[in-house]
């Protein structure tokens, strides 16, 4: 249960980036060895962004699977749901995560400037 | 309908877009979209890093220690500072929602102990970040320590996530747990160079399959150290400290 803590970081990161500027949608790209519940995420920022200049915003997660590459045989594989880290091919376990652990916001979708409001 | 699309790193995914505000195009419709790019841990790992920093410079080693509540950490602890007494000047980062039970256990071996209550905010924190390691260095003698060891909050989750400036991560894990938990819980156990397979005394009374528990393990982690112990009675403990003693 850490979405909480993760929801005033993002709140930070957006509100910087926002400057001032209305909110509709943050695009998070999670990757599915990051411990972070989309449903919980969700949840969560409506709890943090009630009352602040970010309320009825809300959240997009983008998921992305595991994947390893092998260092001995280069195979890329996809680590199913239960997570064992070892090559599809040669069934190596030197393995690199080439995808997965990604915790980003990728971009905020803001409202259309308001009519006459200068730049 | 949900849209398919993949990225330069190769991960490919679709999205179910309910909404008619902007997508993935880079054509927002109606608003305006903004490419961020920002990692959502950077505050935590900037932090993170200036605390590995200030540690660097007093030469000081630090190690996380991680592991589910009650898996014996805190009794561990109490046998390392009894050990490492006189030999290893030892600080104690202690992160505990709510009570200070746990430091006034480790009370009295001379080492110096810094208490995070994370009771503060929405029900208590279940891990300890960067920042609260932070808050805590200003009640450790850093120029008079060799090592600082940071006993997490109880949590197989939330603690893998937060790099707090440490130099390595071990985790206690107890064979009352069962052999399964590497599977259920990767993440922790990939972050853990080393891990400490603890209540060892208890194996006669367990069904605890330990051939089966260390096979799950390098399923998730092939590259950890093990060590087996039992903080109760004492049995291997001297190897960790070893293991301390050669940071």
């Amino acid at each position: 249960m850490h979405e909480l803590s993760i929801c005033g970081s993002i709140a930070d990161i957006v509100t910087r980036r926002a400057a001032g500027r209305a909110v509709k949608v943050i695009n998070v790209r999670v990757g599915q060895l990051r411990q972070v519940v989309p449903d919980t995420l969700v949840y969560c920022w409506e709890l943090v962004s009630a009352d602040t200049p970010l309320a009825g915003s809300r959240i997009s997660v983008e998921s992305v699977p595991v994947r390893i590459r092998c260092r001995s045989c280069g195979q890329v594989t996809d680590v199913g749901a239960i997570p064992v880290f070892a090559c599809g091919g040669c069934g190596g376990f030197d393995a690199e995560v080439v995808s997965g652990e990604e915790f980003l916001i990728t971009s905020i979708e803001l409202e259309p400037r308001e009519e006459g409001a200068s730049s | 309908m949900g849209r398919f699309h993949r990225h330069d790193d190769g991960t490919a995914h679709s999205h179910d877009h309910d909404h008619d505000a902007g997508d993935h195009s880079g054509y927002a419709t109606g608003g305006e979209r903004v490419e961020v790019l920002t990692r959502i841990f950077d505050e935590n790992d900037k932090t993170a890093a200036a605390n590995r920093a200030e540690f660097a410079a007093a030469g000081v080693r630090v190690v996380n220690l991680m592991s589910s509540p009650g898996a014996g950490k805190t009794t561990l602890l109490r046998e390392t500072l009894g050990r490492l007494g006189g030999q290893v000047r030892v600080g104690i980062i202690e992160g505990d929602i709510e009570t200070s039970l746990d430091a006034d256990r480790l009370a009295g071996f001379g080492a110096q102990v810094a208490l995070i209550n994370t009771g503060a905010g929405f029900g208590g924190e279940c891990h300890l970040d960067a920042p609260m390691v932070r808050s805590a260095l200003p009640r450790l003698r850093l120029a008079d320590l060799d090592l600082v060891l940071i006993e997490n909050v109880g949590n197989l989750v939330c603690p893998a996530e937060f790099d707090v400036g440490e130099d390595a991560r071990a985790m206690v894990y107890a064979i009352t747990e069962g052999e399964e938990k590497p599977l259920k819980y990767p993440v922790m156990f990939r972050s853990c160079g080393l891990v400490l397979v603890n209540k060892l005394d208890l194996l006669p009374y367990l069904g605890f399959d330990m051939d089966g528990f260390l096979g799950n393990l390098r399923k998730v982690n092939p590259a950890a150290e093990v060590m087996l112990l039992s903080a109760r009675t004492g049995e291997g403990v001297d190897a960790w400290c070893d293991w301390l003693r050669a940071r």
